[in-house]
């Protein structure tokens, strides 16, 4: 159970006009100006739930995701994930969780991908039966077979997104965050990736928080949408509000610009 | 899924951890054959060239400042040895502004353990170790050299002041690390007291003057692992004190480990 109440987060960025002069005098003083990444956001996930988190870019999202993470802390407001809060216990609570950033890898880059399983066996301290039973159901649903004793760097992208979805999952985490997953996928894997999760969901019960720009992912997974944009939550509620009235993608950029964001 | 299985069984220790990513690092490394080689080749003849500056020098002068040939070949050699050492172990904290701007710390920070550990382990680096097999060379050269009587204790402090020398250099290491966290590149300023150090600590630190032995010895501890053991093994101080002196450096590690955690605290707040 994810609770989130009020959360707010704020950046100081640095503003500057084009040229080098300017970039001098920035140099010497520089004009910040804050910006509201999180405006009092609060929203609550149970158990089970598929969550697919949407909104443009640079509306909060991967703040969000890097608070209930355990990465950042917010400015202020409250945040409960299965009773824990991400950033004051961070390593009690990362066990527990398992994170996919589509455009950062988490596995080893030249060995087989198996000797990086294996290291994550030692960081999350995974029994020896869980591992190996968990190691082969996810060899079997995502069909990793040979890949495994590849090493990463010579897997396509595709391969290498099974790989990751499998190394974030053999710790058996209750709640799965994935940041844009089927990023840069082809057709069969992006079904692949897709399938696997909603089976994931339904067999083994895990919290899944998807954010992503793709909203055929969104349609495929998700049961439940939230609509992020400018640090506010603007919509949260089922998928069928948005989906069913023709091209998906049309009607969330209408509903974009109907929040002008 | 069996979660109170998994709740009550114990954590994989950190040394094993250690060690398991310092093999797969290896496992890495192993892959790329010839520059490994090449970089461990590189590594065994850069320093190198200290060593012939050190030999010419004293084909024209047999002393400097009272301290003989061997002497500053001894005291050479020790410090490339504690340099090259933590080189090797601490290269994550060497190289930190870039796991920091590639967003690395931010898998760092989502796996169950802690941040040092995995930041010298994913980073261990042992082409440095080349370096510290020239310098075990030529500490043996010096030794054959030098008339010093060795005894049990003599052998113990030169074990404590390499060991606790290397933990020197990683807390100056770390204090680099740390500060990638405010202003995201690394700080050539550093380097002063790492390579700096290394060069400068060819010599027997008394040499330099009373203000920079001051300065090395209560600001960034040098003098405890070169100056003072340097001292009790020629023979030149018979007081045991200094035989055990480099021990005390390791209460450097204190502040950088200070710092390190409110790096840590800032970046959670910040982000990156």
């Amino acid at each position: 159970m994810i609770v989130v109440k009020n959360i707010r987060k704020t950046y100081r960025v640095t503003k500057r006009n084009a040229g080098f002069s300017e970039a001098v005098k920035s140099f010497f003083k520089r004009d910040y100006e804050t910006v509201t990444a999180l405006d009092n956001i609060s929203f609550s996930i149970n158990d089970g739930e598929t969550v697919g988190y949407i909104g443009p870019n640079g509306a909060g999202k991967s703040t969000t995701i890097k608070i209930l993470s355990g990465i950042l802390t917010p400015d202020s407001g409250e945040c409960l994930v299965d009773g824990r809060i991400p950033w004051k216990n961070r390593i009690g609570h990362v066990a527990r969780i398992g994170v996919v950033f589509g455009q950062r890898s988490q596995i080893w880059w030249d060995v087989p991908v198996v000797d990086s399983f294996e290291l994550l066996k030692d960081i999350y301290s995974i029994p020896a039966d869980i591992y190996s039973r968990n190691k082969n159901e996810l060899t079997e649903l995502l069909d990793l077979g040979e890949i495994l004793r590849t090493p990463a760097r010579q897997l396509s992208l595709g391969q290498r997104m099974r790989c990751e979805l499998a190394a974030s999952l053999l710790h058996s985490p209750d709640i799965l965050f994935l940041d844009e997953p089927t990023i840069g996928l082809d057709a069969v894997s992006k079904i692949a990736v897709r399938e696997f999760i909603v089976k994931l969901n339904r067999e083994r019960k895990t919290t899944i928080i998807l954010t992503t720009h793709d909203m055929q992912d969104i349609e495929a997974i998700t049961k439940r949408v939230i609509l992020i944009g400018k640090g506010k939550i603007l919509l949260d509620g089922d998928i069928s509000e948005i989906s069913g009235k023709g091209d998906i993608d049309r009607t969330v950029a209408e509903l974009y610009r109907s929040y002008e964001i | 899924m069996n979660k109170e299985k998994q709740n009550c069984q114990h954590k994989t220790s950190a040394v094993k951890l250690y060690f398991h990513y310092i093999s797969v690092k290896i496992r890495c490394m192993m892959q790329y054959k010839k520059s490994f080689i090449l970089t461990s080749l590189g590594q065994f003849l850069s320093s190198f060239n200290a060593f012939v500056g050190i030999f010419f020098l004293f084909r024209r002068f047999h002393s400097i400042a009272g301290y003989t040939y061997s002497d500053v070949l001894f005291c050479y050699s020790i410090v490339v040895m504690e340099f090259s050492l933590a080189e090797c172990v601490a290269r994550g904290f060497d190289s930190f502004s870039r796991i920091v701007r590639q967003g690395t710390f931010d898998r760092i920070m989502t796996r169950p353990r802690n941040e040092i550990l995995q930041v010298l382990g994913d980073n261990f680096e042992p082409t440095r170790l080349s370096k510290m097999l020239q310098a075990i060379v030529i500490f043996g050269y010096g030794i054959s050299r030098s008339g010093t009587d060795w005894d049990f204790i003599k052998v113990i402090t030169v074990i404590l002041t390499v060991i606790c020398g290397t933990a020197v250099f990683c807390g100056i290491f770390l204090i680099n690390a740390s500060l990638c966290f405010f202003t995201m590149e690394g700080l050539e300023v550093i380097n002063i007291f790492t390579d700096g150090a290394r060069e400068y600590g060819q010599y027997p630190i008394d040499v330099y003057g009373k203000r920079m032995t001051r300065f090395c010895t209560f600001v960034i501890p040098y003098t405890l692992v070169q100056l003072y053991p340097l001292q009790f093994i020629t023979g030149r101080s018979d007081n045991i004190l200094f035989a055990f002196l480099p021990v005390a450096a390791l209460l450097f590690l204190l502040p950088c480990y200070a710092l390190w955690r409110f790096g840590v605290r800032k970046y959670k707040s910040a982000g990156s």
